[in-house]
């Protein structure tokens, strides 16, 4: 029954995923910790929530559709913060365009030894290939090559999230302390969900960050099909 | 009406994305293509920050909860994951966290050494 209900409104699904990302952002406040990251809090508080009322998820993005219906002008504005920080990416363009070059390779290069050592087939390789990109790029290419998009379309978005709750502990780990590394960094390799921690970082991240998600998804969708041959 | 307009702007450069996607036949998303042309249209001073700010902050600001509900179908994918359940949990942080280290450190080395050489 509720589950119906849910169907019916419009609003339910937005609410509630607006209703646990508050919840995920106070206990972020709270502990300050890495883990109390505010969108897997949220995804995990929704599931829970949809598993005990048994709703299904279809019923839930009925309505929760509307908030990711913004994507496309949310990433258009993304070009605001890249253009106020236009003069710190015209001074560090070498060093940007070897970053994301090289991220990018090393990307689909440890997909590549990964896959061979875990014995992955070719549908499953190329599946996970285009797994740093954002969604839009990503699905496509695995398309393209023959994966299974929708496999893709989860393993982006974990590998997003796994960026913005870990970025911080590679970057002390490895002694990265410029800003435009850490931005570029972030949007090579987790995209989107990557560049919302960048955001929090400062200024700087955030802009390069957004700027590497167009960069680095164009150039994965150049170079997938070559690494697709290799395995 | 100040919104209003900057929200207009903003929705006409995501439809002239669109419709770059649908024209041209490279693997962009509409997103991307927009976010070039709100890029050239600040460069070339066809618009100024001010006509958008507010609403580009705001729309940037909540970006994150963009993700959730397409996040939150991974519940449903329980069975297509668990295939490749053992290869996920290994290969998404090892591939995801050599990736970041990687480019983070080739950005930096580049940023500091060019220091280094206008000393």
């Amino acid at each position: 029954m509720i589950n119906d209900f849910f169907k019916e409104a419009f609003f339910g699904g937005a609410a509630l995923s607006l209703i646990a990302y508050e919840l995920g952002l106070i206990l972020k406040r709270r502990f300050r910790s890495a883990i109390f990251n505010p969108i897997l809090i949220a995804v995990i508080c929704v599931i829970a929530v949809l598993t005990i009322l048994d709703i299904d998820y279809d019923s839930y993005n009925e309505s929760a559709k509307y908030i990711s219906y913004l994507l496309t002008p949310a990433t258009v504005c993304l070009a605001l913060p890249l253009y106020e920080e236009l003069e710190l990416l015209k001074k560090n363009l070498s060093a940007v365009v070897c970053g994301i070059v090289a991220g990018v390779i090393a990307g689909m290069g440890g997909v590549l030894v990964l896959s061979q050592t875990f014995r992955l087939d070719h549908i499953q390789y190329v599946t996970l290939l285009p797994k740093s990109v954002t969604t839009a790029i990503g699905m496509g290419i695995s398309e393209e090559l023959g994966g299974v998009a929708t496999i893709t379309v989860a393993v982006i978005i974990i590998t997003g999230i796994f960026g913005n709750i870990f970025a911080d502990l590679i970057f002390s780990a490895c002694k990265v302390k410029e800003p435009v590394a850490k931005g570029i960094a972030l949007g090579t390799c987790s995209h989107a969900i990557g560049t919302a921690r960048a955001m929090e970082m400062g200024e700087a991240e955030g802009a390069m960050s957004s700027l590497a998600i167009a960069v680095a998804g164009i150039l994965t969708a150049a170079g997938a099909p070559m690494f697709a041959g290799f395995m | 009406m100040k919104y209003l307009k900057q929200l207009m702007i903003i929705l006409v450069i995501s439809f002239a994305g669109e419709i770059l996607n649908e024209l041209l036949p490279l693997p962009v998303p509409a997103g991307i293509y927009g976010l070039l042309i709100l890029l050239a249209c600040l460069s070339t001073g066809a618009l100024k920050t001010a006509d958008i700010r507010e609403c580009a902050k705001f729309l940037v600001e909540i970006m994150p909860v963009m993700f959730v509900p397409a996040a939150v179908g991974l519940m449903d994918m329980g069975e297509e994951l668990e295939d490749m359940l053992l290869a996920l949990v290994v290969m998404i942080p090892v591939t995801t966290a050599f990736g970041i280290a990687v480019t983070g450190l080739v950005t930096q080395t580049v940023i500091r050494r060019g220091k280094r050489d206008d000393k």
